[in-house]
């Protein structure tokens, strides 16, 4: 590393400021919850998370959090993806592969809209919540 | 590709004791074995301050907090949740009685406020690039581009920072009595001598944070005119020094020390002093004299070092926390900072929070928060239920505080006023199986140590002092030994050279002020309540309650318990050593302490 001017300190800076901020996850404002079970992962979640995270990259969406959980208890439903935002009810997803997860990038959180066909409802949320 | 996951493996002293290292390593092979070794970043960061739950790996973005982790559960955090997304239930911290494992619910964080820890736990202190990413050296364009030194000076003088080192002098004041003075040569030292027993908090510091130190150093630099700095550290922190020196190579590599710093013009660099551990040269003085390769010892001031300090040049000497503080106020203004805190005593304070409490570890509160917030709020209240005595702030220079001042906020002048000090930020917590006696001898014995020997009053007096404690707790004091005792502290306190003699008397005279009784009952009864002085403690069984289950005959290590089964034992008084071995095992309740 050469020895550094103002305006090259700056650049850095911006530059490591995105690296970083990717790592904190407590003010973005969108959560996209993906279910890394067995049955997830043999289902095809990696490629589901691997295009949210690419697309949250490429597209610059700094406020998107992509994390992993287990199952979710839908298992016929794999992969499963929850997103949570606001201005929209939070949607559990299912039958996402690369495909549908594109689409839920461009429709739902990009467009405000419901992605059609892969809506699916929480497990007993009722029971759940007790 | 992006990264999936961060791990941030605690990188601390304390957790590295507790095998950090292995598990760093242990979570980088099996995350290469998955073949997820490009989604994850692994990372090792400085203190998370929690400890006492030490090893530390948190995995962000789930915000998973791992605790007391050891090496050969690297394997399950990468299998389970890099790998398949579920978070290890069974390493996850939770706070005692509840079932919390969300971070900004529990209570050990809740009332911190983080800013000299700002970098502590997030960022990876051995790559500059991260403290940058934070805002790191914004500070410094702005006092080498934008602002005159007096400008900063004004800044510092609105935020009211006082020094971090204990005796809470006003910084900007120390700043411009350099800045005054027209010298060829200044010099900028920082003092990370911290010697108090159970204090880390700039050790921590360093190891998390060493930039912002560096930068802080920079900015001072430039302010008074200096153009060489110097960090004096012991050489028992050796990976505070490891990761100085990355810093330093760091920062020289990018043009940010050295010569014509971001093409400014301006030129300061910075060398590391090792120093053998000796107390006294924490003290500035001693300090100076042993940077200079002379023997530690103090000498009288004035001259304070501001004016004539390392080479007889003036110097800036501030302790590491103080340092810390500085970027932040330039960045984000005088006014801010000083709405943090109380009025006298602006900012956040560190303590190392250590002795019989639930959560030992590295807390920052805001000035102003009560002893009793940060013993049963952020320390989760004392260890085993047992009852809360005092807690001793301020190290060997400090005092005591009572169950009676538990509700006194926290600054400079609010322990003063008690008999205690702020000093550099040690706070140990004592329960009722402590003896205050003890306790202030052991501190004695610490001064008596530690005292450079160059004047009389702190030479002797420590060692009469410490000689006189010794006496009660081994019995053969009178009540007049009381008397002298406090007589003889009062003269150490008046007549020292340095802060170390001035203040070695604190702790007996504010233990006598407040335990005054405890005292009487070791010379006047001749009996230790808590049972720590031995001499004055005997153990005898009650027959009564005795079942004969010959627990304690077979735990006595002399053995000096005899006894049939199920029939009463009896303890030769003669041979006991007291050691206290018996009442611990005896689950009836059959051993008394008298």
């Amino acid at each position: 590393m050469a020895k550094m001017t103002l305006e090259t300190l700056r650049k850095l800076r911006e530059e490591q400021k995105e690296v970083i901020e990717r790592r904190d996850s407590g003010e973005k404002s969108i959560h996209i919850i993906v279910g890394m079970g067995t049955c997830g992962i043999a289902a095809g979640a990696k490629e589901a998370l691997n295009v949210f995270l690419g697309e949250a990259y490429t597209r610059k969406m700094d406020n998107v959090v992509v994390k992993q959980t287990g199952c979710m208890g839908l298992c016929y439903a794999e992969p499963t993806v929850e997103v949570k935002m606001e201005g929209m009810p939070d949607t559990l997803y299912g039958n996402v592969d690369a495909a549908v997860a594109r689409k839920i990038v461009n429709l739902h959180l990009l467009g405000g809209k419901l992605v059609n066909d892969h809506v699916f409802d929480y497990p007993a949320r009722d029971i759940n919540k007790e | 590709m992006p990264i999936k996951n961060y791990c941030l493996v605690c990188g601390g002293s304390g957790c590295a004791a507790g095998k950090a290292d292995a598990i760093y390593h242990g979570l980088l092979s099996a995350a290469d074995a998955c073949g997820i070794g490009n989604d994850v970043q692994i990372v090792k960061t400085g203190c998370f301050g929690l400890c006492e739950k030490g090893p530390i790996v948190k995995v962000l973005p789930e915000e998973a907090f791992y605790v007391e982790v050891k090496p050969e559960d690297a394997e399950t955090i990468v299998n389970e949740h890099l790998l398949k997304g579920r978070v290890v239930d069974s390493l996850l911290y939770r706070e005692k009685g509840a079932d919390k494992t969300n971070l900004s619910e529990i209570k050990f964080y809740q009332k911190q406020k983080r800013l000299v820890l700002r970098n502590c736990g997030v960022i990876d202190p051995e790559e500059i690039n991260e403290y940058i990413a934070r805002q790191g050296y914004a500070a410094l364009e702005k006092v080498l581009f934008e602002m005159t030194p007096e400008d900063v000076l004004e800044e510092l003088k609105v935020s009211g920072l006082r020094g971090r080192g204990g005796a809470g002098f006003p910084t900007w004041l120390k700043w411009k009595f350099s800045a005054d003075v027209d010298s060829a040569e200044k010099f900028i030292v920082c003092n990370a001598d911290e010697g108090d027993p159970g204090a880390y908090m700039d050790r921590s510091t360093l190891e998390g944070d060493p930039h912002s130190i560096l930068e802080a150093m920079t900015i001072a630099a430039k302010t008074v005119g200096a153009d060489h700095g110097v960090i004096y550290i012991r050489a028992e922190y050796p990976l505070a020094i490891k990761r100085l020196e990355i810093a330093l190579k760091q920062a020289r590599e990018f043009g940010l020390l050295g010569d014509d710093i971001l093409g400014s013009g301006f030129s300061f660099d910075i060398e590391i002093r090792l120093g053998a551990g000796a107390f006294v040269c924490g003290e500035e003085t001693a300090l100076l004299a042993s940077t200079e390769g002379n023997r530690g010892m103090p000498i009288p001031k004035p001259p304070f070092p501001a004016i004539k300090g390392l080479f007889e040049k003036p110097t800036v000497i501030n302790n590491v926390e103080t340092f810390a503080n500085i970027p932040l106020i330039i960045e984000k203004g005088g006014a801010w900072f000083n709405a943090i805190g109380t009025e006298k005593s602006p900012g956040t304070k560190v303590f190392a929070l250590t002795g019989k409490i639930e959560n030992s570890g590295l807390v920052e509160v805001p000035m102003g928060t009560t002893l009793r917030e940060i013993i049963f709020d952020v320390g989760g209240g004392i260890r085993d239920g047992k009852e809360f005595k005092a807690v001793q702030t301020g190290g060997p220079s400090g005092g005591v505080i009572t169950k009676d001042y538990l509700d006194t906020p926290i600054d400079f002048d609010h322990l003063t006023a008690i008999g205690s000090m702020m000093g550099s930020g040690g706070m140990i917590v004592m329960d009722e199986d402590d003896c205050i006696v003890d306790i202030t001898k052991f501190y004695m014995e610490f001064c008596v140590d530690e005292s450079c020997g160059k004047c009389a009053p702190c030479r002797i007096g420590t060692k009469r002092m410490h000689q006189i404690l010794e006496k009660i707790t081994t019995g053969e004091a009178k009540l007049e030994d009381l008397q002298k005792l406090k007589d003889i502290g009062l003269a150490t306190q008046k007549a020292s050279l340095c802060g170390l003699g001035q203040t070695a008397a604190n702790p007996v005279l504010s233990t006598m002020k407040y335990f005054e009784e405890e005292y009487l009952e070791h010379v006047r009864d001749g009996k230790c309540q808590a049972g720590k002085c031995k001499e004055l403690v005997s153990y005898t069984i009650d027959a009564e309650k005795c079942i004969g289950c010959t627990v304690c005959a077979r735990k006595c290590p002399v053995p000096c318990i005899a006894g049939e089964r199920k029939m009463p034992h009896v303890i030769d008084q003669d041979k006991c050593i007291k050691c206290g071995a018996c009442f611990d095992v005896c689950k009836f309740g059959a051993v008394i302490v008298a």
